[in-house]
């Protein structure tokens, strides 16, 4: 199943869960001493995380390390200003429409 | 653009909301009409080299205009926006979502709220648009750069062919 990767940053707990993996790779139980909450729930964020590929997972004798996959957050910020882009296009269209019809007006 | 015209553009993952704020070098009643009128519309909606064409429009409270968005390659991506409120020279509301040509809404849509005002001559546009699916904003990105990419590509091939004839 293709996740959404909206989604899977659009939860709090795996926002905050980004921002703590991205000073230091974290084991799971690391991370979940940062939550009141289970560590099955962590271990479904991280799960979902993965999926999306927004995080790797790395093994260090018998822990599993948890870091932030960098270049699919870059993608994000691409994908965002790509839709920022769009906009700006349209309004210097409009600019122009604008500039037109006062022209006419006058 | 100008450059002393503001624009702001952000999204708020969490809250599923794109906020665009732009400001205009026009008076109220020309942005105003730029943005309900479907002649004008279809003049600058559409990011180049896309282009907008209105079926209809029916301006007031539960009524709607059916459009599409145009590839430079003839391929048409219809829409339906459905006026929820509506505030003269002020603020009007709508609900849009993806159509087929035979006008069958493809549901979720997204809720759009647009708010003008103007100060000395220069009127701001506040737009904020709620997506219930972030996936969706996704979609409609795809969309509008497959059609960039593919005319930038067609440009390529022209520019290749003019210059072997050289």
């Amino acid at each position: 199943m293709r996740r959404d990767i909206f989604q899977a940053i659009a939860d709090p707990t795996r926002r905050a869960i980004l921002t703590l993996i991205a000073l230091q790779a974290m084991t799971p139980n690391a991370i979940a001493d940062n939550f009141h909450t289970t560590r099955q729930a962590v271990s479904k964020h991280l799960r979902i995380l993965t999926e999306c590929n927004l995080v790797k997972q790395e093994q260090q004798g018998r822990e599993i390390y948890y870091s932030l996959e960098i270049e699919k957050m870059k993608e994000i910020d691409k994908w965002l200003e790509q839709f920022r882009k769009i906009w700006e296009a349209r309004f210097n269209q409009l600019d122009n429409l604008l500039l037109t019809m006062k022209k006419r007006k006058k | 653009m100008n450059d002393n015209l503001l624009f702001d553009f952000t999204v708020d993952k969490a809250a599923k909301t794109v906020y665009i704020t732009r400001e205009f070098d026009a008076d109220l009643s020309l942005v105003w009409d730029a943005f309900t009128k479907k002649e004008l519309l279809d003049q600058w909606i559409a990011p180049k080299p896309m282009t907008a064409k209105t079926k209809y429009q029916d301006f007031k409270v539960g009524g709607k205009r059916f459009y599409a968005m145009i590839s430079p390659e003839g391929v048409e991506r219809w829409a339906i926006q459905e006026y929820t409120s509506i505030t003269p020279k002020t603020n009007f509301k709508m609900y849009n979502a993806f159509a087929d040509k035979d006008e069958n809404p493809e549901l979720p849509g997204s809720d759009w709220d647009h708010t003008f005002s103007e100060q000395n001559g220069t009127t701001t546009v506040s737009i904020t648009i709620y997506n219930e699916s972030l996936e969706r904003m996704e979609r409609i990105l795809d969309g509008f750069t497959k059609g960039m990419k593919m005319s930038l590509h067609n440009l390529e091939n022209l520019l290749a062919t003019l210059s072997q004839r050289q």
